[in-house]
């Protein structure tokens, strides 16, 4: 097994390194400009521009750009953010919390809902509720965060007026106010996320548990005189967690990048928003610095699947 | 194995997608317009003595009576040692901080910030043969940290700036200067190598915030942005403003605390600023409007039916509207823009099919409705314009449609000039001539105002029988200087292009020599010298020299206006709109002066509620 998993970690250093240099090639070559704000801004003339591109050291072409930022990766550095001049890791730690804040509750939420909603509604198929879960996440999956997001802020902020719009992320944590304040802020943003993954996770629950109630060894256990709840928990519900794991791997990531969309409807810092407004900056080193961390985390955790397969199915071997 | 597959399969797909969500919502954010701000500016000569600022109004009460102002912007400040900015955002959210020796309020004239007078001929402070001019700075002013603030930081300034290592976004107005020289610990000299009629562009306003030399000393040069030390000086700037900084998220919020140093003792008004960024203008407004998230919400360029709706049914914010110089224009191109013309495309010495006549250019122009454009798409965020100058001395904001010279739309008379000119009506009602249609292209930046603008100009030259083929790129593109793409401002490899641009100072000198033949773009200079319709006309020329070498207020108005006029009369920039600065301020907040020339955070240490 440990050889294994020494394979497959040798195995990522190239894909990372490929992932890398085709991303890295993308944002040099997409038009852009980190000064472009400045635009025909006569206080800012483009031969400061220049300069200032020069200093940022973007007079180079990409591939030595590409060799050199490579270079201080092995380093264990990520550079220095164009726009705020300080490096890029600050800026992470920064942001790092309010996204686990934000998105990691929101997540969590989902996971708790989606799995007895998914496995209720495959053991009951033809139950009204059933069919009022599968509507209601079909409105979770089908309605975009941004529209959801607006939704709230209309019907909470704009017309009861009970829920802020902006998300502060000055809050102190030491009294039972701040935390008020924040469970507060955090309300709408986590709703929305966690609409939209409970949705998608619950039918990802419900159409594997339906895959596996119809199998021979479900009705063996039933055969044998087992409840039905045993029969659905203890049986049916662990081989139907397998391709849930791996949902749950492919989108745990996802915690750490954040929820773009989200997180700048409700101006909450976190990763997803400094990835969107450092794409429109053209803040490379901050753009590649999210991109990789996102790749070497998809690896990681595929790699943890691997293992909670192995935990939840014995005959898997790893070879 | 088929698991595995499926996660990889999974995480290719996850990993595409945001990628594709994140290039896919580069848009709404990106700047809408040049994001013209008033910079560093002066009064326009220096031989008049500036008027003494009228006395602030008095804040309802004393120092920290006040708790938390809360001011939203739409992008967030990423650093805030100004001289490193990347914005407007960046000016504004150090402003609270930094301060310049002075400031210049709405009607153009210097107020002094660490400056203890403004200096003038008169008083003996600038020069008469305008070549050096002498600041006497305050003597009680003191850092945050209790140091006192002396000559020294201010020459400091000068020489971070002036190294061009440093690389400092600022470094235009700290040109053409040849010393810079303490004459004692509160005065300094600053000579200049030519004569100069606008003494105070240095150490004046956005552009000349002072940095304090014990904590950037170290910074000079390429360290500026790159040593580690420098990085969290440029995040944490000890400054003399009415402010300190408490905690910065860099992109997220600035979090000020009373600067106890602060040289008025009665002042600042709130305990507290949260300067607030991220979203959207939308947004930002209905934060400010119906909400009251916020008490200041800075540029909302919100389309005029939006806007005005929120600001009507919200109430909880008035809109602010300053006008300035910002002018929304359409260019023509004088070059030969068309790919036929090889490696000569677009170079000054190329000559355009057919805007060469000027009956053509004066035709479009004639065409455009832009009372109707203003009203439907601007409301009281813009005023048509005839002018390209729109700020007094120079002319009055409310003359600028009509009051000089008429720009109605005639589209008789542009159908009458274009048969003349030898376009006659097609079979299909494009005009032709010598078998050649005509036809222009019609690039501007992607922004939905600016494309509903296209569409009413395409409108409005289909009824004089040209044919408009629009085109826009994202503004990040479209103000690069990226000199691989040909749809930079300064390429201009099209007929005719649209953006606002402005003069930062009060003084339009620099903004209308612009226009001269030595500033035309062209492929030696990068394409990024500033005269980008490649407009030449020798007498526009001598006037920019005899505007330079002029010192006497009248003459020079009368210089100025000439320019414009010539401008004007010439027909290849278009004014349209003069547009505004708009801003929503909370119902109860008091004390805001907004002012063209300066930050919106100018008077900060002034706001009260």
């Amino acid at each position: 097994m440990a050889t294994y998993f020494l394979r497959k970690v040798l195995y990522a250093i190239p894909s990372l390194l490929g992932i890398s240099f085709i991303i890295f090639a993308i944002l040099s070559l997409a038009p852009g400009d980190p000064l472009a704000e400045f635009g025909a801004n006569p206080e800012v003339p483009a031969e400061v521009r220049e300069n200032i591109k020069k200093s940022l050291g973007l007079d180079q072409p990409w591939p030595v750009r590409y060799v050199k930022w490579l270079g201080a990766l092995s380093q264990g550095e990520f550079g220095f953010s164009f726009a705020a001049r300080r490096p890029v890791t600050d800026l992470l730690a920064q942001r790092l919390p309010q996204t686990m804040m934000v998105v990691g509750i929101a997540y969590l939420i989902a996971l708790v809902i989606a799995i007895p909603v998914g496995v209720l509604s495959a053991a009951r198929p033809k139950s009204a509720a059933s069919h009022i879960v599968s509507l209601i996440t079909m409105v979770g999956i089908s309605l975009p965060t941004f529209l959801t997001g607006l939704i709230l802020i209309l019907v909470f902020s704009v017309e009861l007026g009970i829920l802020p719009m902006i998300y502060d992320t000055n809050i102190k944590l030491d009294s039972l106010d701040g935390w008020g304040k924040q469970i507060k802020q955090s309300l709408m943003p986590i709703a929305v996320l966690a609409l939209f993954n409970a949705g998608a996770m619950t039918r990802f629950v419900r159409s594997a548990m339906l895959e596996n109630l119809p199998m021979d060894y479900v009705r063996t256990a039933r055969a044998k005189g087992l409840t039905e709840w045993s029969v659905i928990i203890k049986h049916a519900l662990r081989n139907s967690l397998i391709p849930v794991v791996t949902l749950i791997a492919i989108n745990l990531p996802g915690v750490f990048t954040g929820a773009i969309i989200t997180e700048q409807i409700f101006r909450v810092n976190g990763i997803g928003e400094l990835l969107v407004t450092s794409v429109q900056k053209s803040d490379t080193p901050v753009v590649m610095a999210i991109v990789f961390i996102y790749a070497a985390l998809v690896v990681a955790s595929q790699l943890i699947a691997d293992v909670v397969y192995g935990v939840l199915d014995p005959r898997i071997k790893f070879a | 194995m088929s698991n595995k597959r499926l996660v990889s399969l999974f995480s290719l797909t996850a990993a595409a997608s945001m990628v594709l969500a994140a290039c896919g919502q580069a848009a709404p954010a990106a700047p809408t317009a040049v994001p013209a701000k008033p910079t560093e500016a002066a009064k326009p000569a220096a031989t008049a003595a500036p008027a003494q600022p009228t006395a602030a109004p008095k804040p309802a009460g004393k120092r920290g009576a006040g708790d938390t102002v809360r001011i939203l912007y739409w992008q967030a400040p990423t650093i805030l040692n100004a001289h490193l900015a990347a914005g407007t955002k960046d000016f504004d959210a150090a402003r609270l901080i930094l301060e310049p020796l002075a400031g210049i309020g709405s009607a153009g004239v210097p107020v002094p910030a660490l400056a203890a007078e403004i200096p003038t001929v008169a008083n003996g402070g600038v020069s008469k043969d305008l070549t050096s001019v002498t600041w006497k700075l305050r003597k009680d002013v003191k850092w945050s940290d209790g140091t006192a603030f002396t000559a020294d930081d201010v020459l400091f300034t000068y020489a971070y700036c002036s190294d061009p290592t440093t690389a400092c976004a600022t470094a235009s107005s700290f040109a053409g200067i040849k010393s810079v020289e303490a004459l004692d610990p509160a005065t300094v000299k600053i000579t200049f190598a030519q004569p100069t009629t606008n003494p105070y562009r240095v150490f004046v306003s956005t552009q000349g915030y002072i940095l304090q030399k014990k904590q950037f000393g170290a910074c000079i040069g390429a360290k500026a942005s790159t040593d580690s030390a420098c990085a969290v000086a440029n995040n944490a700037p000890i400054g003399t403003g009415p402010y300190k900084l408490k905690d910065f998220k860099s992109g997220d919020t600035v979090l000020y605390s009373i600067n106890d140093m602060y040289r008025d003792p009665d002042k600042p008004f709130f305990k507290e600023v949260l300067f607030k960024g991220g979203g959207d203008a939308p947004s930002a407004a209905r934060a400010a409007f119906q909400t009251g998230d916020t008490d200041y919400a800075w540029n909302l360029q919100v389309e005029w039916a939006v806007l005005d709706q929120l600001a009507k049914t919200g109430g909880k914010a008035v809109l602010v509207n300053t006008p300035g110089a910002n002018v929304e224009r359409i260019m023509f191109q004088a070059g030969d823009p068309s790919p036929e013309a090889g490696d000569k495309r677009g170079e000054p010495d190329t000559k355009h099919p057919f805007f060469q006549d000027k009956r053509v250019r004066q035709a479009l122009a004639m065409a455009i409705d832009r009372k109707t454009m203003a009203e439907q798409l601007y409301g009281a965020t813009g005023d048509p314009t005839c002018e390209l100058i729109t700020t007094e001395p120079f002319v009055s904001p409310s003359k600028v449609y009509g009051g000089i010279r008429k720009c109605e739309p005639d589209i008789e008379g542009a159908k009458k000039l274009l048969d003349e000119a030898g376009w006659k009506p097609g079979p299909d009602g494009i005009r032709v001539k010598d078998g050649k249609k005509l036809k222009v292209t019609y690039n501007t930046s992607t922004n939905t105002l600016r494309q509903k603008e296209q569409a009413l100009v395409k409108d409005a030259w289909a009824a004089i029988g040209v044919d408009t083929e629009l085109k826009n790129v994202s503004a990040t593109v479209f103000f690069s200087t990226d000199a691989a793409n040909n749809d930079t401002i300064g390429k201009f490899f099209n007929d005719v292009q649209m953006y606002t641009n402005n003069y930062s100072q009060p003084d339009p000198t620099d903004y209308l020599c612009d226009f001269t033949t030595s500033q035309i773009s062209a492929k030696a200079n990068g394409w990024r010298s500033p005269n980008n319709i490649r407009y030449s006309n020798p007498e526009y020329d001598k006037l920019c020299t005899a505007l330079r070498g002029e010192s006497d207020d009248a003459k020079r108005k009368e210089i100025v206006l000439k320019m414009n006029d010539l401008l004007m009369t010439d027909y290849y920039v278009v004014p349209l709109i003069a547009r505004k600065r708009v801003s929503a301020i909370a119902k109860d907040l008091k004390g805001v002066k907004d002012t063209p020339w300066d930050s919106e955070m100018w008077d900060i240490a002034d706001w009260y509620k």
